[in-house]
């Protein structure tokens, strides 16, 4: 199956090479890194976790959207979704890797990670965390593997694999509500002590991971024979629409809750995001950046006519990615240690160092898309060669 | 956790002496050496410090009246091969001053007592009863013991600095990078760090063992720390704090500090 991957035009192996570049400019930094210590990152005693953390919250968000249209396809026998499901599932692989990935590259210790293994502590969400996710990507391999290769063989599925399909759908639910309790248990956060947070997180996934996943089907569309159709689009459109309604009735939920109690603990981390605290406003234009874009995504989405347009649907689907990137892969992970237990206001902002670890590491997922994308399309003879 | 890393080393290593000689140096039978403590007494120090709970006290007022004073600091810093670095970024500390607004970030009140709003109290790992560090570690790199001391290994710890976002004091630093270099009189007698593990106060674990009191406590000469064991009502620590009025921490937070601030 992976064979089909190594023939290619030269757009393709262009696009291979440029990604390959990528990752190994990232991982060059990576050994920086790995030299020195994290202190070549912009953490800080008071902001201990940033940039690689927060790409992790997101991307566990990715994995997890997978569930928007595996659970139409296999549950409900959405049939419209039929060509479109291994997309996402592909999707979710590379995102559990580039998951795995970030949290490598934020140990201060990386060949000391066994010991999580090796110390079970279930106590600790981590633990659950690495078995959630690690779950979730066996389970979605085993899925796509079988799936891609009983549509080379031109045979459906075989029968086992549909339980395992079936128990993915709740275990996407899972990993997305592990990674909030990893955050939301903290009595030492008041930001991300909230209740709300996994269902926020899952809202923002399920609009987040989608968009994307509409954007990859047009960019497929674009450059090979790819084609679902209409309708798979565009209810993929309204699943963004739902789920971005509820992400940020969610946010809105958390504002007024803050604002209105006014305790100073709860209330400090949102004037950290939305207006600056003492003096330090490093967030502030992005989170008026994400709000802007978000009202602007809601307002196209809402409009029949404007949503099924496909050009205007791929405009809102960029500004729904873009608002909850820079909402959860920005401002969830850093606010909730601005202002730190004391009080404190600390600056903390990504190094050239870590962007570019970071870019590497998103290189490492666009590769496993590329690849998985490639291979499959190539089987169903939908790619020029 | 019934026997830590300490324990099984001392045991193993005298086991393995016994086996060979058939006595221990001293003469004694084997049975009489396994026995918590006596590798200590073997090894001619002095018997431990030991507690069923260890707690400290700081006594705000006497610590205020020593103006710039940062005999505590210095020596916990010294003993324990704290780095010093000039930039916060890469900042470790063990024990350090805190602006009472700061330190007791939950008592605000702009009408407090001038001394105590203008105080600057000392704080450290509280080795809390419930500590939201040791829950969250992933490798059980943190822990507590039996005597409430809240322990590092810096050989497990993975550098996931959870038990950093879970700390609701501060209490726990980072090696952001090598700290060795900025070690300015090494102590052989006490570990080092590498880059990439979490550290803090253990209440000097490592001088109870012999029988020493903290290294801050010895070095206040004013008496403003008082260490002791909560559970032993004739303690010096659990007389001050019956007849003095003290507070703790966030307690709020339900974590049970052992770190008492008596206000006088």
């Amino acid at each position: 199956m992976i064979e089909k991957a190594l023939r290619g035009n030269s757009k393709y192996w262009g696009w291979i090479g440029f990604l390959f570049i990528v990752i190994f400019v990232g991982l060059l930094f990576y050994l920086r890194q790995f030299g020195y210590g994290l202190g070549i990152t912009g953490l800080n005693r008071d902001v201990t976790w940033g940039l690689y953390i927060a790409q992790f919250t997101f991307l566990v968000g990715v994995a997890a959207s997978a569930v928007m249209v595996v659970l139409p396809y296999y549950l409900h026998n959405f049939k419209a979704f039929g060509k479109i499901t291994i997309l996402g599932e592909i999707l979710a692989i590379a995102s559990v890797v580039m998951c795995g990935t970030f949290i490598f590259v934020d140990m201060g210790q990386p060949l000391r990670i066994p010991n999580i293994f090796l110390f079970p502590s279930p106590n600790s969400l981590m633990f659950w965390d690495s078995i959630a996710l690690g779950g979730y990507l066996v389970l979605n391999v085993i899925i796509s593997i079988n799936v891609i290769a009983s549509e080379k063989k031109g045979t459906p599925p075989p029968g086992w694999i549909k339980p395992i399909i079936l128990l993915s759908i709740p275990w996407a639910i899972s990993i997305h509500t592990v990674t909030a309790f990893l955050y939301s248990g903290l009595a030492a956060r008041p930001f991300w002590m909230t209740a709300i947070l996994a269902p926020r997180f899952l809202a923002s996934a399920f609009s987040g991971g989608p968009a994307l996943l509409i954007l990859l089907v047009f960019l497929l569309k674009k450059f090979t024979r790819f084609d679902p159709g209409r309708e798979p689009i565009q209810k993929l459109g309204l699943i963004v629409t739902y789920a971005m309604s509820l992400n940020v009735f969610f946010v809105l939920m958390e504002i007024f809750t803050a604002f209105y109690s006014g305790i100073p603990e709860h209330l400090d981390h949102f004037k950290f995001l939305y207006v600056g605290l003492h003096g330090n406003t490093t967030l502030v234009p992005w989170m008026w950046v994400s709000s802007i874009l978000a009202v602007i995504s809601l307002t196209l989405l809402y409009i029949p006519k404007a949503r099924n347009n496909e050009a205007v649907l791929g405009f809102a689907c960029v500004t729904v990615f873009l608002s909850i990137w820079i909402e959860k892969g920005l401002g969830m992970v850093i606010t909730g240690f601005v202002p730190n237990p004391l009080g404190e206001v600390t600056r903390y902002w990504p190094t050239f160092t870590e962007t570019m670890i970071t870019i590497g590491v998103y290189a490492v997922g666009a590769l496993i898309v590329t690849i998985f994308y490639k291979a499959t399309l190539s089987i169903r003879g939908e790619v020029s060669v | 956790m019934t026997i830590d890393r300490r324990k099984f080393i001392k045991t193993a290593g005298l086991a393995s002496l016994a086996g060979l000689v058939g006595k221990n140096v001293l003469g004694q039978d084997v049975s009489d050496v396994i026995e918590p403590g006596s590798f200590d007494r073997l090894s001619g120090l002095q018997s431990p410090l030991q507690a069923r709970r260890w707690a400290m006290a700081v006594d705000i007022g006497k610590c205020e009246k020593q103006h710039d004073c940062t005999k505590c600091i210095d020596a916990c810093h010294l003993v324990h091969n704290v780095p010093k670095f000039d930039n916060p970024k890469d900042e470790i500390k063990w024990i350090w001053k805190e602006p009472f607004e700061h330190a007791f970030h939950e008592q605000e009140n702009e009408f407090q007592k001038t001394d105590l709003i203008h105080s600057t109290p000392l704080l450290f790992c509280n080795h809390c009863d419930i500590p939201p560090c040791v829950s969250v570690c992933p490798t059980r790199a943190t822990w507590k013991r039996e005597d409430g001391i809240v322990m590092m290994d810096w050989h497990r710890c993975i550098g996931c600095r959870y038990c950093m976002a879970g700390c609701p004091y501060g209490s726990r630093s980072f090696n952001w990078r090598d700290p060795r270099p900025f070690i300015e009189d090494q102590q052989k007698d006490f570990p080092t760090r590498m880059r990439g593990v979490v550290e803090k106060c253990t209440f000097c674990d490592e001088r109870l063992a012999v029988g020493l009191l903290p290294a801050c406590v010895e070095a206040c000469d004013v008496g403003a720390l008082v260490f002791g064991d909560l559970e032993d009502p004739e303690s010096n620590v659990r007389k001050l704090l019956n007849n003095n009025f003290s507070i703790r921490r966030k307690p709020g937070l339900g974590t049970q500090p052992e770190v008492y601030y008596i206000i006088s």
